[in-house]
């Protein structure tokens, strides 16, 4: 049993409320606990973390409610959050009802969905909720009852009084407890006492989804409610010049169209207000149907844009990025990416003396590796509801970041931020382009201007050519071998347009006496965001590809290669900045190999294996391809993942399932090009991503057993299948895959 | 504009649109019949299947003058309480992530049980190839129709 604090100084986590009509309120902060922390520590916190943004409701009638702040977007976080309270509440998790908290700075704070944080963030403030929530109940019983605390017991909702027979539920002691101080310090359950936490529980919107219940953004709907559509240049690298809407006007059911600028020229943009076409036109009318025929009768002159720079005040303080005038093409970017790949980079960290060791090798092997821009391709496309209506603001939105958009919503309507109230419905996919949420900004102007609700929806169109995209990378490898086959050095020179996707301090960081890293960054006026697991979606598959390669050239298994090396960082790291635990992520290796009956080869099966760890979990992936008139074809992927206590085995396992699916898909067709600033593919005709047939046909997924706190889910899995399906695409055909996508468009290999 | 008679999951409902409306558009923006969603607008993704006559199609490209006297199925009409074999099916294998395409996968699901009540695994790749699930649960999805399948 481990002891929590609640407070420290007149820091506290908690509050108490009482409920106007019975019950009681406890709100928490669900961005920090004490556990595990030293009072400094706990005070140099931000302040921020201390805010109560989240609250646990018992009602008189025993019903426990958790309002969240944090929107939902597929990582069943609105399942999982219940379990955590329940637990330590002692109720039964399905009488746990999850409320969305609307925006509401005041009450809920910072509010993100992003990074794999969800339940990583919220694993002690939850638990630290839910068993204060229960002392208090045991406190109030035991006076009343007038016997010891101690000898009050819980479960399934209940309180119990073994020796005088009492027995009540929470509901009835649930006023009188919000009387009882809030406790300064509470016990949280040790992991093998858990009843529901590692338990799988189904997905709490089940129902209301294969009911095809109105539950996401798109859905949305008000009475009196105007639709509008944006037209945005047709290129990167141009803006608007002017607009004939005449004959768009003239359409049925069309209100108005008008010229948007969706950034004062004095906003500092923050790091999600990325945005390439902060000018664009706006058509409003009654209906969808209506608005998208004239949306095609708008005449719209645009212009390049000039060179130019613009300030961003992101997470890593003030940057400055500038932004080339010019159309560009993707046969321009490759061929400038190979120029400057061939010169030198920005040494990011150096160990020991490798061009030394170089010089010395025996054998150097020497990789290059590159990706393309890729697009979100959210199911849902982008859409936002607002309603300005003098000062007050509506506005409903599945967004994952809520806090990050109101500056630029209150700057560009000129209303306070306060006046701001913000809806957070469920959100049709994300994969990191719904936290650029300018579209939500755009609609609060269009409603501001027609002085009506209006919901802004984008076409796919729309949604695939104004994308946040994923950048192209770029990434050389060198490995240095000595006569016994023994890796002595390794060099690694990556860069992008318009950044860089190097971790210097990962794997195999640490794990070589002589390592060099490098980068290098390409200016472009396309613009980039996050993506499932940024950067690491590129730099893992690179990075495994050439491993994979290089153990090959040692003579050595891929899997023991890896683990030899991950002994060495383990037992003798070098360097001090080393990002990963190297048992932990020797673990995966160790349980794919197990649980795969790694060695057993079967006629006509290719098994490539890939690992990675990022955002705080180790992945690795052993994937079988059979080969079948030409065509890959994914027979099963065995995955073994560290991500601490699994919540939700059975939710945990589909998005791994997903993930690995997602990753497969963008390997072999994941794409989008540019020619002369124009996004070559705007729909799922041309813009191909995986479907039913061309999805592994099975999937295995394991877990390592532990009792470290919980991390991500969503994103780690993801960016190791790329380098599991090159290394057994490479077994297969005998030739190794360099440059994704590694199919495009071809149906088969050879 | 014009008048257009419309029988929906069973209740008869008078529109006035322009005949080129897409029903998938008359479904949300006239009868707030949200179930049956927009993913791509030319059917290439799914995510707005209906039944029209019993027949899986793509609402996204069916104008609403081709309808007739069809009977047209949503989501919201295709079980009384969400307790179709395939509503049932999909949550017992937990299958939805996002959930956004899943009301289009499980109408092209429905089409194909009824024309094919025992699906081979080829049969219902081929029968699902036109529905995209960008958050890739097309191994539970799989899962889910053999699942119905076999309760028939
Ligand atoms: S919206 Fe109809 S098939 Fe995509
Ligand atoms: S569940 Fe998200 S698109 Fe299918």
């Amino acid at each position: 049993m481990s002891i929590i604090k609640t407070a420290v100084g007149r820091r506290s986590f908690l509050k108490s409320t009482t409920l106007t009509g019975g019950g009681m309120m406890l709100g928490f902060s669900w961005l920090a606990s004490c556990q595990s922390k030293s009072e400094e520590e706990i005070m140099a916190m931000p302040k921020e973390w201390f805010e109560i943004n989240s609250y646990l409701k018992i009602g008189d009638n025993g019903v426990v409610t958790i309002y969240t702040p944090n929107p939902e977007f597929g990582q069943n976080v609105r399942t999982s959050m219940p379990m955590l309270i329940a637990e330590e509440l002692d109720v039964d998790w399905k009488r746990v009802i999850v409320e969305q908290a609307p925006y509401h700075p005041e009450n809920f704070g910072f509010q993100f969905t992003g990074g794999s944080r969800g339940i990583m963030s919220r694993w002690e403030p939850l638990r630290m909720a839910g068993a204060s929530a229960r002392h208090m109940l045991r406190e109030a019983a035991a006076q009343l009852w007038q016997v010891p605390v101690d000898e009050i017991t819980t479960d399934g909702g209940l309180l119990h009084h073994v020796a005088t027979g009492k027995t009540a539920g929470y509901g009835e002691f649930a006023s009188a407890a919000a009387n009882i101080p809030v406790p300064e310090e509470v016990k949280l359950k040790d992991v093998k006492d858990f009843k529901i936490i590692g338990k799988s529980q189904k997905n709490v919107d089940g129902k209301a989804i294969v009911k095809g219940d109105p539950l996401f953004g798109f859905d949305y709907h008000k009475e009196g409610m105007l639709i509008a559509m944006i037209e945005h240049p047709p290129a990167f690298g141009m803006t608007l010049k002017s607009i004939d809407d005449s004959a768009a006007k003239a359409m049925p059911g069309i209100r108005d169209v008008i010229a948007i600028k969706s950034y004062q020229d004095d906003f500092e943009k923050g790091g999600f207000d990325a945005n390439a076409f902060p000018e664009i036109v706006a058509i409003v009318g009654n209906s969808t149907w209506e608005v998208m025929q004239a949306k095609k009768q708008l005449r719209i002159e645009w212009k390049e844009i000039e060179s130019h720079t613009e300030t961003i005040n992101g997470f890593r303080g003030k940057e400055t990025k500038n932004i080339p005038a010019g159309l560009e093409s993707s046969a321009d970017h490759r061929a400038q990416m190979q120029e400057v790949a061939g010169r030198h980079g920005k040494i990011v960290r150096k160990d020991g003396d490798p061009e030394t060791a170089f010089r010395h090798a025996a054998k150097i092997i020497e990789r290059s590796y590159s990706a393309p821009f890729l697009a979100h391709n959210s199911m849902e496309p982008l859409n936002a509801f607002a309603h300005v209506d003098g000062d007050k603001v509506h506005i409903a939105a599945a967004i994952q970041i809520p806090s990050l958009i109101i500056p630029a919503i209150a700057s560009g309507l000129g209303i306070p931020p306060e006046n701001i109230e913000m809806e957070i419905p469920r959100m049709g996919g994300g994969f990191g382009r719904k936290a650029y949420a300018h579209y939500v900004v755009e609609a609060a102007l269009i409603s501001q201007r027609v002085n009506a609700p209006v919901k802004l929806v984008y076409t796919r169109e729309d949604d695939m050519t104004n994308g946040i995209y994923r950048p192209t990378y770029h990434a050389t490898y060198r490995a240095a071998l000595d006569e016994n086959n023994n890796m002595i050095a390794f060099h690694v020179k990556a860069g992008g347009i318009p950044e860089s996707p190097l971790f210097a301090n990962r794997f195999p960081a640490g794990a070589i006496q002589n390592y060099l890293a490098e980068e290098w960054s390409i200016d472009s006026n396309i613009s980039i965001g996050a993506f499932r697991a940024p950067r690491s979606n590129f730099m893992a598959g690179a990075e495994q590809s050439f491993l994979d390669e290089v153990a090959e050239a040692a003579g050595k298994d891929p899997i023991q290669f890896r683990l030899d090396m991950l002994k060495q960082a383990q037992e003798n790291p070098v360097g001090e900045r080393n990002d990963y635990d190297a048992e932990r992520y020797a673990g995966v290796l160790e349980l794919v190999r197990e649980k795969s009956a790694w060695g057993q080869n079967q006629a006509n099966v290719h098994r490539g294996v890939s690992a990675y760890f990022c955002h705080n979990t180790y992945a690795a992936h052993v994937l079988d391809l059979i080969m079948e008139a030409g065509k890959p074809v994914v027979q099963n992927v065995c995955c073994a993942i560290d991500c601490g206590i699994v919540v939700n085995p059975d939710a945990a396992i589909n998005m791994t399932e997903g993930a690995i699916t997602d990753g497969i898909g963008n390997a072999f067709y994941g794409e989008l090009t540019f020619k002369d600033g124009v996004p070559e593919k705007k729909n799922f005709d041309k813009y191909r991503i995986i479907r039913m047939a061309e999805a592994p046909k099975n999937i295995d997924v394991h877990f390592v057993q532990n009792e470290i706190n919980p991390t991500g889910m969503g994103e780690p899995p993801f960016p190791p299948i790329f380098g599991a399906i090159a290394n057994a695409m490479y077994k297969a055909t005998g030739e190794r895959q360099y440059h994704q996508p590694f199919l495009g468009s071809k149906e088969v290999l050879g | 504009m014009a008048n257009f008679n419309l029988n929906i999951n069973g209740k008869e409902y008078t529109v006035e649109v322009d005949p080129s409306t897409p029903i998938l558009w008359v479904l949300r923006d006239h009868l707030q019949l949200f179930g049956t969603k927009y993913g791509c607008g030319i059917a290439q993704c799914g995510s707005c299947t209906i039944h029209l006559g019993g027949i899986a199609m793509r609402s996204c490209i069916l104008p609403v003058s081709q309808v007739g006297s069809q009977p047209v199925t949503t989501i919201e009409g295709l079980s009384e309480n969400g307790d179709h074999p395939l509503q049932e099916a999909w949550l017992a294998h937990d299958v939805p992530q996002c959930g956004y395409c899943q009301s289009g996968q499980i109408m092209n699901a429905a089409a194909l049980l009824s024309a094919n009540p025992k699906p081979s695994d080829e049969e219902i790749e081929s029968a699902m190839h036109g529905n995209i699930c960008r958050c890739g649960t097309y191994t539970r999805i799989k899962a889910a129709i053999k699942t119905a399948s076999a309760s028939k």
